[in-house]
């Protein structure tokens, strides 16, 4: 590849190679995106993790490329969001086209006030490269490169694992494991787990192309296009002037042949035009599935990501909802570690990301029987759609190229206190109990976001002087501490307190004189009150973390 | 939630059923296709309700091919 070289990360000799079996809290297996954000999340909340990686690179290849605004969100809490945004392209338009014309443009962020944009595109090794970067600030990350896991053997309260390394074998032990060595995950296969669902028959080319193009950062995607007929075809930006390709090549087509460069280059051609300059980055043919395991959580072998569940690409739902599951384990983790939670509280964990795979399968399905429609009728349907979309509104939502991410509202969770004050706004977007939060923008000690403010512990979002002195404090030095931001009012000692610089966090929020809303460390709402009670909201951190 | 009108509802059928025979008119099998499809889609979305809607694709269903409903 001309604009990126893979960096080399040596095997080096652990000190745990030389004694008997050593025993650690967790120990991480694979350190792609997914399991690095572990990692890091877990030291963060002060949990010191071992990963394993048979590798000693970052990927090869492009492979993921778009990061939406919550997994964005995520990696600002893990300190690489901001160099990751700096190096990718922001997007929030997205264009559909059916044969010549343009069928539909949506807006996947069409208001203001967030810090982050609905999707940036980088490369995936980038977005490796700045977590193995962060990793290894962290003193407590001990990332072991060519450390190969070859054998998996639960044994009651711990996990013991052979590991091969250019040294030969050694014997580790883990209070927990998370598996997140991806698609394949070696370690489900080797526990004999399976994930269960559908292959579609079809297959797709990723070309990436080397250009200098003043083709807008937008999401393209064409139906049926002159210049590759039948099948469909996605164009997405890059950083450093790399454009992914997506051709759909139909079920019949030889992988092999249509990775070859004199296979690929014509079909560029015949979309960008004679005249277009560019050069083959990497190229890669895929088909895809649709699975998930029945549990992501087996004892003390933890499953995230694309390990735990796979999707379609049309959606960007694979690394974005493998963020979110390391986001509502690791703090859920630390707690049972810390011995502050009962071990079931990893339970929900299972329950909100099973729940949340459901919906990246559904939206996944859905899209790839809409981008590849499997009988006649359907492909009627499907160009019926396109038609009538180029005139007609309501048929632009029925137009599916893939329902981007977005993450899953987990109201039904039993982490969750159900309202009692039933004023709160209940449609989509509200913060309603099991809600993502929304961003913001603040005066704050902790920087410009409310999202800045929020999250790594409880937090009480509290609108004007709504929680009395005392209660901060008792708040703070609880067991599981709670911290209180207040939004405008008089200075309360022990409070961090932010100013509602355009009036969103009281319209987004709902808030005012005396509104609570109750986030877990993971950012979702817990609860939400009119009035302080003090003991309300014991019980509902109590119930947030199976203590009750 | 509203339900499936299977009364007369069209103020002149005669009328009506001779205008859907005529948007067909000179058209292959695949653009006639293509034509009730647009119109099936235009009728969902006015109608809107999604009980009445389900029930009418049960309806049109009802007797043909095998009984499963996807």
């Amino acid at each position: 590849m001309k604009t990126y070289t893979n960096p080399i990360y040596p095997y080096v000799r652990s000190p745990d190679q030389d004694a008997g079996p050593v025993r650690h809290p967790v120990v991480v297996v694979g350190a792609g995106p997914i399991g690095l954000a572990a990692a890091i999340d877990l030291v963060q909340r002060g949990v010191p993790v071992v990963v394993l990686d048979d590798d000693e690179t970052v990927s090869v290849g492009s492979r993921a490329i778009c990061y939406a605004k919550r997994a964005l969100e995520i990696l600002d809490r893990l300190g690489v969001g901001q160099r990751i945004v700096d190096k990718g392209v922001g997007w929030n338009v997205g264009r559909v086209f059916f044969r010549d014309t343009l069928a539909y443009r949506f807006d996947l962020l069409p208001e203001t006030g967030h810090r982050r944009p609905a999707f940036v595109n980088l490369q995936q090794y980038w977005l490796e490269e700045y977590l193995v970067d962060r990793a290894n600030e962290l003193a407590d990350v001990d990332l072991r490169w060519r450390n190969k896991v070859t054998r998996v053997t639960p044994r009651g309260e711990r996990v013991e694992l052979t590991v091969d390394t250019p040294d030969g074998p050694y014997t580790l032990h883990a209070d927990w494991l998370l598996a997140c060595d991806g698609a394949r995950s070696p370690v489900r296969n080797m526990l004999g787990l399976e994930s269960e669902g559908q292959v579609f028959r079809d297959r797709f080319l990723i070309a990436d192309i080397h250009m200098k193009s003043d083709f807008p950062t937008e999401r393209w995607f064409w139906f049926d296009p002159p210049f590759h007929p039948n099948q469909s075809v996605l164009l997405h930006r890059q950083a450093d002037d790399v454009w992914r390709i997506d051709f759909q090549l139909g079920w019949d087509a030889d992988p092999e042949e249509e990775k070859k460069p004199e296979r690929i280059l014509p079909r560029v051609a015949a979309m960008l035009g004679p005249d277009a300059s560019f050069e083959i980055e990497w190229a890669s043919v895929y088909t895809f599935q649709c699975r998930r395991m029945k549990s992501f959580r087996h004892g003390r072998v933890i499953f995230a990501g694309d390990a735990a569940h796979l999707v379609s690409p049309f959606g960007a739902r694979g690394a974005n909802s493998g963020f979110q599951d390391t986001d509502n384990l690791a703090w859920k983790l630390a707690l049972v570690l810390a011995g502050k939670a009962p071990q079931r509280l990893l339970d929900s964990y299972d329950a909100e990301r099973t729940f949340a795979a459901d919906e990246n399968l559904l939206n996944s399905t859905r899209a790839t029987d809409f981008i590849t429609p499997k009988s006649r009728v359907s492909r009627t349907f499907r160009d019926a759609v396109l038609e009538l979309a180029k005139q007609h509104a309501f048929a632009r939502r029925l137009v599916n190229s893939g329902r981007l991410s977005v993450p899953a509202v987990l109201s039904g969770s039993a982490l969750n206190t159900p309202d009692v004050d039933m004023d709160f706004p209940v449609g989509p977007g509200a913060m309603v109990p099991g809600a993502p939060t929304a961003d913001a923008p603040v005066h704050g000690s902790r920087g410009d976001w409310l999202l800045d403010h929020l999250g790594g512990e409880f937090t009480l979002l509290a609108f004007g002087n709504a929680v009395p002195p005392r209660d901060v404090a008792a708040l703070a030095e609880a067991a599981i501490p709670c911290r209180v931001v207040q939004v405008g009012g008089g200075a309360t000692p022990g409070a961090t307190r932010v100013e509602d610089a355009e009036g969103l966090v009281a319209r987004r929020y709902d808030g005012r004189a005396g509104t609570l809303i109750l986030l877990r460390p993971d950012q979702h709402v817990a609860a939400r009150w009119r009035a302080f009670d003090a003991a309300r909201i014991r019980a509902a951190i109590a119930r947030a973390t199976c203590n009750d | 939630m509203g339900t499936l009108n299977t009364e007369p509802n069209l103020p002149s059928p005669d009328d009506f059923y001779e205008q859907l025979i005529g948007a067909h008119r000179d058209l292959s099998d695949e653009e006639s296709a293509l034509v009730n499809a647009k119109l099936v889609l235009l009728l969902a979305n006015h109608i809107g309700d999604p009980e009445v809607v389900a029930q009418a694709l049960a309806a049109a269903r009802e007797g043909v091919g095998s009984t499963r409903t996807a």
